[in-house]
């Protein structure tokens, strides 16, 4: 099932600023419309490679990337890179809900206004669309002048997730998306990546291996910085090639 | 006594003083508010705010001028102090965050802060008053702004820096560039607390004495001109509360009263605005 392929990296490393060797020579593709998980200890580096995508390690002075990560023919590692267009195409969810302090209707209008959408009926027209895409608008389509913050936390979660999807990108990066919810939104955010595949491409970084085993398609082990397998997630949960890979999905370590 | 009764002993005792401390601190307040009240409620007037001063000596007359020199002066000090404060705080939270330069004016606006507001006065004589050849409102503008800056500066630095970095990182995720994400975000998440420090700044000033002396100095006529000596109450008071008329004296307290309502006012204004704001 290896279809197109959305992001190609190649021959990666990072390093944190005081020249931390964070990621070590990562070569991986993640496919189009198709679900990809990160596993991992803690401080593997999985959440680093993640933000390679979208670039956050931007914001801080003294990262440094080396090598290449392809997307759509670009190196987007380059310095020519246009990060507001890049950000603007690969969304990314954070582990804590990150609403913004507005109403519910403004934080999803947020981006497209961004994007220079103005009008008033292409604004609503489009957050509903988003809304309904993430599954919140029947919970909130009465109260979307209320403020953001009086949503629970699954909801804020997946409101987050509907102001990622309103500027339409063709990347979603989630960063341990469930790790401060319940039981019952985690079902639900997991059901909506399993839907929004059709549309966007997931990268998801998980601290919880039967999340992986659920939603996604793809899964790489990561260890001290090292992609240790990369392959189908059928395959590194029931036959991986690696040793490591096994004592990790078996909860020998970790 | 056994030990649990020396234990209640023990949390009676501290309990008693630290509501001794407590009223110690209420009563002074309300024994200076209770006496502004009374004497300044007594010579509160409808001619006070209409009219200008009698010449000295004879009975009447307002402070009509000192009232509107008083919101001249502080709602100029405001327009300058505020946009520098906040930008300032904006700078050292945001785009010089980390950076020893931040530090260092952190740390010289919080000496400034502490600065005696006279010292500022005489600082802006000798270089608003003197070169100009007299005192002048905006003077008193600027010296007020400047007792403003500082804290207007460091509330704002505060308030952003408490703001999470993941709300940030959120909005920079939706490709938003630096200053929109200050403007649109960052702000309203510290918008409560900014405001705050601004009204705090403003009932800080608006009780200022000693910088006006030697600015704008005093006017017992009505004028609107910043150019010339403006009219304050916080001069008039010290001025009328040192003459040796009664009627002087009564309007100083009704003054006084005033400018403490006003404040008061201005907080509990600024508390409704944040309230309204968050529901």
């Amino acid at each position: 099932m290896a279809g197109k392929i959305e992001l190609e990296v190649k021959g990666l490393d990072f390093y944190y600023a005081g020249d931390v060797h964070a990621l070590k020579k990562i070569n991986l593709t993640v496919y189009k419309n198709a679900v990809t998980s990160l596993i991992g200890p803690s401080g593997c580096g999985k959440t680093t490679l993640l933000r390679c995508f979208n670039r956050m390690h931007d914001l801080y002075p003294g990262n440094r990337y080396q090598g290449e990560v392809i997307f759509q023919g670009d190196n987007i590692l380059s310095g020519s890179t246009d990060l507001i267009d890049l950000r603007s195409r690969v969304g990314m969810v954070f582990q804590k809900p990150t609403p913004f302090p507005m109403s519910i209707f403004d934080n999803i209008a947020y981006g497209l206004k961004l994007k220079g959408v103005r009008k008033r009926a292409d604004l609503s027209e489009r957050v509903e669309k988003a809304l309904v895409h993430s599954a919140l608008w029947d919970e909130v389509k009465d109260k979307l002048s209320a403020s953001a913050y009086a949503l629970s936390g699954g909801q804020q979660q997946r409101l987050v997730i509907a102001r990622a999807l309103a500027v339409d990108p063709e990347v979603l990066l989630f960063d341990e998306p469930t790790s401060a919810l319940d039981p019952i939104s985690t079902a639900k955010i997991e059901e909506l990546a399993a839907v929004l595949k059709k549309e966007v491409t997931i990268v998801i970084v998980t601290h919880n291996m039967q999340q992986a085993a659920r939603i996604s398609d793809w899964t790489g082990f990561l260890m001290l910085g090292e992609l240790i397998e990369f392959d189908k997630t059928d395959r590194i949960f029931t036959a991986p090639s690696e040793k490591l890979t096994e004592d990790y999905v078996t909860g020998r370590f970790g | 006594m056994t030990r649990e009764q020396i234990r209640k002993t023990e949390g009676f005792i501290a309990l008693a003083l630290s509501t001794l401390a407590a009223f110690m601190g209420l009563f002074w307040l309300v024994f200076i508010l209770g006496d502004v009240l009374v004497h300044g409620i007594k010579a509160l007037k409808l001619s006070l705010f209409l009219n200008d001063p009698a010449p000295p000596g004879v009975e009447g007359g307002g402070l009509r001028n000192a009232f509107v020199g008083q919101l001249l002066i502080t709602v100029c000090a405001t327009l300058i102090g505020v946009p520098v404060g906040v930008l300032g705080g904006t700078f050292l939270a945001e785009y010089a965050r980390g950076r020893g330069i931040a530090r260092i004016i952190s740390i010289l606006s919080d000496i400034m802060v502490s600065v005696p507001s006279i010292v500022i006065g005489t600082f802006i004589y000798a270089v608003l008053v003197r070169p100009i050849g007299h005192f002048n409102g905006w003077a008193g503008a600027v010296a007020l702004s400047i007792i403003m800056i500082p804290v207007v500066l460091r509330t704002t630095e505060d308030m952003l820096s408490l703001v999470p970095w993941t709300l940030r990182e959120a909005a920079f995720a939706l490709g938003a560039p630096y200053y929109k994400v200050i403007t649109q975000v960052v702000y309203r998440g510290a918008a409560t607390g900014i405001l705050t420090g601004i009204l705090l700044s403003i009932a800080r000033v608006a009780g200022e004495t000693a910088p006006l002396l030697f600015t704008s100095f005093n006017n017992s006529f009505f004028s609107l001109d910043m150019k010339q000596p403006v009219a304050s109450l916080t001069v008039t008071i010290f001025q009328y509360a040192m003459g040796p008329y009664d009627n002087w004296h009564a309007q100083a307290w009704a003054a006084a009263f005033v400018i403490t309502v006003f404040i008061l006012l201005l907080t509990i204004t600024g508390r409704l605005i944040i309230r309204w704001r968050y529901k």
